[in-house]
Order: structure tokens, then C-alpha cells, then sequence
């Protein structure tokens, strides 16, 4: 569950990222968040997971108050979402098998267990053969399969996207939401920023579509555009 | 921590280490020219120490006894020496001994002076527990019956323990000096090494990993960098050490200065350049991480 209540965020230059923003979205709700760009879109994204604190106001992530978290929580909070951004955000370092597993290694999972996991969320992406391979040997759609792949790993309530399908081509952009939708349908809530509007479009579900830091518009099966 | 993490990131820090390529080694290269210098520098300043020190140490009191001073007196006097404050041992040298000192050292024209021509005197050599009592041992003896005079180097002794002061003063400062410029190199090239990093250190929060959790890998990453940091140097400094100590001992044999022995002075040397190695490149380390690890 995520709950914001009356959230402002300002960056002090006279544009609010968040201006009175309350909404609700309940476990295994498959949410859009739409809006022009510098709409908000992702501070509301940011607000959540605390990248960003909001400037007064309530924010609610399952038991978490964000608003009021200490920097020693923080982690904590971040073990109950997973994270899936537009430049997909794997460790250069890491081969896709490492990558998945360090996710699972902070919260000291056995050795045994994050093999089982990672071999899992991996089949579940279709890249099991990639698992020994480092993030710059595999294309962009590939790179953001890992990042689907180790957000799930954890087994998060929630799956938080920011733009997921922004770098990638059209077909490409399917297999993620295919990918989205089956982790949807197993309970875990997915918020998803995007400017795809023929996602939207073409996979229903519903839209939240921000302004200037406001909901503009909360609509159940909605269109990229108010219709 | 348990011992599984502590195994992850033991395995983690030797993994980046190898994966880092060339940063790795410019931060090893960067320990390793500064570790070369303090324990190049160290070992001089130390040797030139213990020489002052030895030198010092050598400077003794040589209390001429008056001609006509019986073998009785000469032993009274002797008594009345050893109760002076500071005195460690006294030796006796006569006149004919003396003579054949001069002889030695200035040549055999001398002889002409054996016998009862010999115008020197007999002579009490009297050593001091430390440098600092030479000269009020060699005032209170002069005031002795049956003392005709004494030395202890004078002018010379007292410029050289000012010498060796300074010798001390200088070298406790070079060696801080140095201590602040190793600090500063290798932290800096650690703090370099990090910084390339900091996206890595990022999306590591954004998947829920605690700041220890992330920061001791880069902790043990730059107490790994120290330490492969120091070995170049510790090698350096004991052949090249092990070599001058031959040479130079060679020629010091009939002196009393010698220089630090190499099997205590190298073990000595060696851990403290692994130690500060391994040191400032965690303290590096941790310090720099500071930043990338605190709430916007």
C-alpha cells in the first residue's frame, strides 16, 4: 500500500515537484503515472522510495513513514520495493548473475538460497544463458530484463518503475510490460512512470496523470490522453 | 557482521580490486612511491639518529692526575671519582700508554719524548651514565686534590651534542612531515578511486544495502591497496638496507658508532610500512565514502 497525503516537495526555484499530492494505491493495483516532462512525474517516483523528502505532508509505503524515516531505515524500506529506472542502473563491475545476487546478498540471504532465486527471477526474464555476462555485453532490452530481474529477486510488494521502456525500441518495450503485467498478476503492485502512450494505451490499467506537481487526472483504465 | 558477510566481502574487495584494472594499479603505484619515500627517508633519519647517539654517548671526561700523586693518592682519587653523581665506569691510562697514543697518532718523531722525557701525565678516562653529565663531572673533578686539569672535548663536545639535538628536533619533524604527506597521497588516490565510483555506491543504496554493508568492502579495498601498496617498498629497503649496512659497518669496525642492526631495524621498518599502507588506505577509504552515504 502506498499512501500520499497533502505532499509538497520544494526544490526551492520557485517550481513545486509535489504540490498537495494525496493519493492512494492498494496491494497488486497496476498503476500508470503520466504527465509532460518536469510534470512531477518523477518526484512522485523519487518521494516514494526516498531519494527525495518531501517538504511537509504524509507519505505511507506498506508499514514505512517515508516522510519521518531515519537515514538507518532507509535500506529497510528499500528491501520492500523493487526499482526499475529508464538507464537500468546495473553494476558495471558485476556479471548479470552478480548483479541479481547482491541484491539478495544485503540482506544476507545463504549462498544456496541466492543461487536458487537468481537462476529463478533470470528464467523468468529469458536470460539464463546471459547469467556470466557483464551488463556491457548485452543490449539495452537485455540490461533492463537484469534490473526487472533483481527488483523482483527480493520479493518486494511493490515494483516501482521510472520510465522503464524510455531507452528501448518498440518490441522490446512489449517484452518489459509482458514482463510487468505477469509480476502484476502475482500480487506484487506496480507503479510505472512512463511517456509510452501506446502503452497505455494498448494495456489498460489505471492511470495517474500528473501537473505541475498536482493529480490532474485518477482514472481506472484510462488513456495516455484524457479522453 | 556475521562470518558469511565478512566472507562476501573479503571475496568482494580481491574482486574489485581485479576488476578495477588500471585504477587498481595507479592506487597501488600512488602507495607504493610514497611508502618507498617514508622508508627510505625513516631509515636514514633513524641510522643518523642512533650515529649522534652513539658519537655522544663516546664523548668521556679524562681527568689528568698530577705528577708527583702517589699510587695511594691515585687510587683515593679514584674512590672520590666513582662517588661522583653520573659516573658510570673509570679506567686508568699512564703516562706511558698516553705517550704511546701520541706516538700512534701523530707519528714516531714522538719517542724522543719515552722515559723521563715523557711530559705527559697519568690519566683517569671517566665515561658518564648520559651525555647530559659530562660536563658537571668534569667541573667537579677539577676541584680534586691531585688533579691537575680535565677535558671532555669542550667547545667540540658541547657543539656536538647541539648537533645532535638538532639532529633529533629535525628528524622528529621531517618524520611527522612525511607521515602528513603519505596521509595525503594515499588517501587522495583512494578518495580518486572512490569517486569513480560513486554511481556504483548509488544504485547499491537504491537496492536496499546498508551503509556498512557498502562500505566495508571499499574499506577492505583500500586496506588491500595499502597493503600490496607496501611490498615494493618493504623489499627495497631491506636488500638496499642489508647492503649499506655492510658496506658502511665495514668501515666502521674500530669505532664504537655502529648502525641499527638490520634483523631488529628491518622487522621494525617493515611492519610500519605495512601498517601505514594499510591504515590510511582504510581510513581512506572510509573517510571518502562519507559523502556518497548520507540522505539527500
Amino acid at each position: 500500500m502506498i499512501e500520499f497525503k497533502n505532499v509538497v516537495k520544494d526544490y526551492g526555484n520557485a517550481v513545486l515537484g509535489a504540490d498537495h499530492l494525496s493519493v492512494r494505491i492498494n496491494q497488486g493495483e497496476f498503476v500508470y503515472v503520466v504527465g509532460p516532462s518536469g510534470a512531477g512525474k518523477s518526484t512522485f517516483i523519487k518521494l516514494m522510495y526516498r531519494d527525495v523528502a518531501p517538504t511537509s505532508g504524509e507519505i505511507k509505503v506498506n508499514n514505512y513513514r517515508v516522510d519521518s524515516i531515519t537515514n538507518k531505515e532507509v535500506p529497510f524500506l528499500r528491501r520492500e520495493l523493487g526499482i526499475v529506472f529508464q538507464d537500468f542502473k546495473l553494476l558495471p563491475r558485476l556479471t548479470i548473475f552478480e548483479n541479481v545476487a547482491y541484491a539478495l546478498q544485503v540482506i544476507e540471504k545463504k549462498p544456496e538460497d541466492v543461487q536458487k532465486r537468481v537462476n529463478e527471477v533470470l528464467a523468468l526474464v529469458g536470460l539464463e544463458d546471459k547469467a556470466q555476462s557483464f551488463p556491457n555485453e548485452i543490449s539495452g532490452g537485455e540490461q533492463q530484463r537484469v534490473a526487472i530481474a533483481r527488483a523482483i529477486a527480493n520479493h518486494p510488494g511493490i515494483l516501482i518503475a521510472d520510465e522503464p521502456t524510455g531507452n528501448l525500441d518498440p518490441e522490446t518495450s512489449e517484452d518489459i510490460m509482458r514482463i510487468l503485467e505477469k509480476i502484476n498478476l502475482d500480487g506484487t503492485t506496480v507503479v510505472m512512470a512512463t511517456h509510452n502512450s501506446n502503452m497505455v494505451n494498448e494495456h489498460k490499467h489505471r492511470v495517474l496523470e500528473i501537473s505541475a506537481g498536482k493529480i490532474a487526472r485518477d482514472q481506472e483504465g484510462g488513456g495516455y490522453e484524457n479522453e | 557482521m556475521s562470518s558469511l558477510t565478512l566472507k562476501r566481502h573479503l571475496t568482494e574487495s580481491l574482486r574489485n580490486l581485479k576488476r578495477n584494472g588500471w585504477m587498481t594499479g595507479a592506487a597501488i603505484a600512488a602507495v607504493t612511491v610514497t611508502l618507498l619515500l617514508v622508508g627510505v627517508l625513516l631509515s636514514i633519519l633513524l641510522n643518523v639518529n642512533k650515529v649522534a647517539s652513539d658519537i655522544e654517548n663516546d664523548v668521556e671526561v679524562r681527568v689528568f692526575i698530577e705528577r708527583k700523586t702517589t699510587k695511594d693518592e691515585q687510587q683515593e682519587l679514584k674512590k672520590e671519582l666513582a662517588k661522583v653523581d653520573g659516573v658510570k665506569e673509570i679506567s686508568f691510562s699512564s703516562r706511558k700508554k698516553e705517550l704511546k697514543n701520541v706516538v700512534g697518532t701523530y707519528g714516531k718523531s714522538f719517542r724522543l719524548f719515552s722515559g723521563d722525557d715523557n711530559p705527559l701525565y697519568d690519566v683517569y678516562v671517566v665515561k658518564t651514565d648520559s651525555p647530559k653529565h659530562t660536563v658537571k663531572v668534569a667541573k667537579q673533578a677539577e676541584k680534586f686534590r691531585h688533579v691537575y686539569q680535565t677535558q671532555y672535548g669542550g667547545t667540540w663536545a658541547k657543539k656536538l651534542f647541539k648537533l645532535v639535538s638538532g639532529i633529533r628536533r629535525w628528524g622528529v619533524i621531517i618524520s611527522v612531515l612525511l607521515l602528513f604527506v603519505a596521509v595525503f597521497l594515499i588517501s587522495n588516490t583512494i578518495r580518486l578511486t572512490i569517486l569513480s565510483r560513486s554511481n556504483e555506491i548509488s544504485i547499491m543504496r537504491l537496492v536496499g544495502a546498508t551503509n556498512s554493508y557498502i562500505r566495508w568492502p571499499f574499506i577492505l579495498e583500500g586496506a588491500w591497496t595499502g597493503l600490496f601498496g607496501s611490498i615494493i617498498p618493504i623489499l627495497v629497503v631491506d636488500f638496499s638496507y642489508g647492503w649499506m649496512y655492510r658496506v658502511i659497518t665495514a668501515s666502521l669496525h674500530s669505532t664504537t658508532i655502529s648502525l641499527l642492526l638490520p634483523h631488529t631495524f628491518l622487522i621494525e621498518i617493515d611492519l610500519l610500512l605495512a601498517v601505514i599502507g594499510i591504515g590510511i588506505g582504510a581510513l581512506g577509504a572510509a573517510l571518502s565514502m562519507g559523502r556518497f552515504l548520507k540522505l539527500k
